[in-house]
């Protein structure tokens, strides 16, 4: 008999026999699916508020200003090379000077290493928990290279790319895409439990809260 | 499991080493404490948070009913994802099973993930004997790992070191493993922090091959979740080209919304964040985005003998969030190494018990390692009734009767030695299946409080002689409860007595 047939057939001794339960009725879903009313320009204060009290700087402009704001804040890390995502707006980073770096699937890992920092769009912005959440689209980028730089500048459309909650980011995104949650920089409280930003991930997260519409960039 | 941690005392004796350990204590006190505080106020943030908990036990006892089901669900999406599934009875056959993988790809070193699932199983070891490196890359983890120390804590294994010692093993142990601690290096968090992202990373840029857990896997999608801190977690799921994950089969949730539960209650348990730094999730593997082979090792090893047990099985609801360990006063003062398994603390008390059986005497002991007093139940976000568990096992223990073991069924002799427990059992028994009685007997703890003995009497004094019997509150939790929540509590506890769950103040 394989494993699986072992455990299968332990589990159903375990049980012996089970009365039929419909799973759409068995759990009460009467949570809410937000917390407190907000109007959308308060959420969007919210998701500033949280992501900032995450140690996350965050900054506000429009399509108009924004590639002057990309230019300073990479200006003012010293950044000499930024990841750029395929399909990021050229628009975004019109103003930049810092030699741009696009993750192929020949870079090593070593050579994204060598990048000062990474601009990228953003899936989804949970309010109520100050998350980011990336799935991956040509404006995000894989997974890697919001990772190995030590510097990540996410942009937010707002208020069309902003939640309140993390029931209705859920069902927004996609589980057939990798996704991930940024809530912050990278932080560890394993020592003592002081709170140290960035032991692998990105130490510094900056979210730009932009105003406008979807294509304001573009 | 695979056993006790070799030549492990059972838990009185182990209890007593402990409590004599001043630093211990002093760290676990100063830890338990600040994490504890820092939860309560991000649980009272949801004004929902009974719901949220009541929802929760409800998706993980469905799912525990229907388990068998639910499991193949999972086995055919993550097959259609482009992942592999592969069963494990126990932790041999898991071991070979990963061993095995990480051989086919020539490699001789792997990253890991920080996962309570391979540590129960013993893969490190494992894959030593097999000429297998595993770096741990979690920054507590490492420090065990360095420290060739066990962890002591679900969340923070190394809460029981301060950062001098950190500092000493640091500089000591690095250059054995990697890339040295820098020169002159201080015992300050930052600088530690710092050390160990640089030993670490040329792991991660150089790692073909990445092992980790998962906190949920999603039935219906065949997505995997892995909740942490440190983006450790992300570097070794998404890098290496081979991703193997070793995870219980009680992870495993029915559908994709069933996440909006537990990424609201997980957190806030455990970090008392409202969300933690990072989740990944990945559903099989995508084209050109992290590893090209993903194998999903879905563990047995003593679960379907929990899930025979209709009391205990409520054990396997646990998403390992730990609160419970910051809440019991037996934990703070015995530390996690006196549990004698990789799960400390309440819930440690009435897991491995269940998972190893009650064979040895650390397993007897465990569930006598409580003072029943309720503070674990009270902010479990999946509401497991842990007293209820554990006067079930003393019963099982002391009297002995039916159980199974590797999916057989097996009758226990009554433990020798247990007579005094077994009267003390009788009495917890009759009271806690009487909730008014606990009720009134609380009150009467509280009331009675100034004239509480320093130790206990009969059998409880070898227990508490080394210990500070823990202070009895002004107010019993429920009475609390009542009075600051008031009618608008009852009403949301309309499911019965034990739904009165509020945390906040517990
Ligand atoms: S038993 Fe409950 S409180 Fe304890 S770790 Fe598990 S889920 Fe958390």
């Amino acid at each position: 008999m394989s494993s699986r047939d072992i455990v299968l057939g332990r589990i159903r001794r375990a049980l012996g026999p089970v009365p039929d339960e419909p799973y759409e009725t068995a759990v009460d879903r009467d949570y809410a699916r937000e917390h407190g009313a907000r109007t959308t320009e308060q959420t969007v204060d919210l998701l500033a508020e949280n992501l900032a009290d995450y140690r996350a700087l965050v900054h506000r402009t429009d399509r108009d200003e924004l590639p002057d704001l990309l230019m300073q804040l990479l200006a003012l890390r010293g950044a000499q090379s930024v990841l750029v995502p395929p399909a990021l707006p050229p628009g975004w980073l019109a103003a930049a000077d810092p030699v741009r770096i696009h993750d192929r699937a020949a870079c090593t890992t070593a050579e994204l290493d060598r990048a000062d920092s990474v601009v990228t769009g953003c899936a989804v912005a949970i309010a109520e928990t100050g998350t980011l959440v990336l799935d991956g689209s040509p404006d995000q980028g894989r997974r890697r290279i919001t990772l190995i730089p030590d510097h990540h500048i996410c942009v937010v459309r707002v208020p069309d790319q902003v939640v309140s909650s993390v029931p209705q980011a859920l069902r927004r995104l996609d589980p057939g895409r990798p996704l991930t949650w940024i809530s912050g920089p990278s932080a560890t409280s394993d020592i003592e439990l002081d709170r140290v930003e960035g032991v692998h991930g990105p130490r510094t997260l900056e979210v730009v809260l932009l105003t406008g519409s979807p294509e304001a960039c573009a | 499991m695979s056993g006790t941690y070799l030549g492990m005392p059972a838990f009185p004796a182990a209890a007593r080493d402990a409590v004599r350990d001043a630093t211990l204590r002093a760290n676990l006190r100063h830890a338990t404490h600040t994490i504890r505080d820092k939860r309560a106020k991000a649980v009272a943030e949801l004004d929902d948070w009974a719901r949220l908990r009541e929802a929760g036990r409800q998706i993980k006892d469905h799912t525990l009913r229907h388990l068998g089901d639910h499991l193949l669900r999972l086995e055919e999406t993550v097959t259609a994802a482009g992942g592999t599934v592969h069963w494990a009875t126990d932790a041999d056959e898991a071991n070979r099973i990963v061993t095995g993988l990480v051989r086919a790809t020539g490699e001789r070193e792997v990253v890991k993930v920080k996962s309570m699932a391979t540590q129960e199983i013993g893969l490190n070891e494992a894959l030593e004997a097999a000429g297998i490196r595993a770096y741990e890359t979690d920054l507590a983890e490492l420090i065990v790992q360095l420290g060739q120390d066990r962890p002591s804590h679900i969340l923070v294994p190394a809460i029981h070191r301060n950062r001098g010692e950190i500092r000493d093993i640091f500089a000591r142990e690095m250059e054995r493993w990697g890339r040295p601690a820098p020169d002159g290096l201080t015992d300050s968090p930052a600088e530690l922090a710092e050390a160990a992202r640089l030993h670490l990373r040329e792991k991660f840029l150089r790692a073909k091959v990445g092992v980790s857990g998962a906190n949920f896997m999603v039935a219906e999608t065949g997505t995997m979740v892995v909740v942490e801190s440190e983006g450790n977690g992300r570097m070794c799921l998404t890098l290496p080209e081979t991703l193997i994950s070793v995870v219980g089969i009680e992870k495993v949730v029915p559908t994709w919304r069933d996440l909006e539960v537990f990424l609201q209650t997980l957190p806030r348990s455990s970090t008392a964040e409202r969300m933690n730094p990072y989740t990944s999730m990945w559903t099989g593997t995508t084209d050109g985005d992290g590893p090209a082979a993903f194998h999903l090792v879905l563990l047995d090893n003593g679960r379907t003998d929990t899930l025979a047990d209709e009391v205990g099985r409520q054990a396997l609801r646990c998403i390992r969030c730990s609160a419970c360990l910051n809440v019991c006063p037996v934990y703070e003062r015995a530390g996690g190494h006196a549990y004698g398994s990789v799960y400390p603390g309440p819930i440690g008390a009435i897991l491995s018990p269940q998972l190893r059986g009650t064979a040895s005497e650390i397993d007897a002991s465990l569930p006598y390692a409580s003072s029943l007093c309720g503070a674990c139940y009270e902010v479990c976000p999946v509401a497991i009734d842990i007293p209820e568990v554990l006067v079930h096992l003393r019963e099982r223990v002391v009297q002995g009767g039916e159980f199974t073991r590797h999916g057989a069924k097996t009758t226990l002799r009554p433990a020798r030695g247990h007579a005094a427990e077994r009267a003390a059992m009788r009495a917890a028994g009759l009271v806690f299946a009487r909730p008014g009685l606990l009720r009134a007997g609380q009150r009467l703890a509280a009331r009675t409080r100034r004239i509480h003995p320093r130790t206990l009497p009969g059998p409880g004094r070898a227990w508490s002689a080394t210990r500070d019997l823990p202070t009895v509150p002004e107010e019993s939790f429920r009475d609390w409860w009542r009075r600051t929540r008031g009618r608008g509590a009852e009403a949301t506890g309309a499911a019965g007595a034990r739904t009165e769950d509020g945390e906040a103040g517990a």
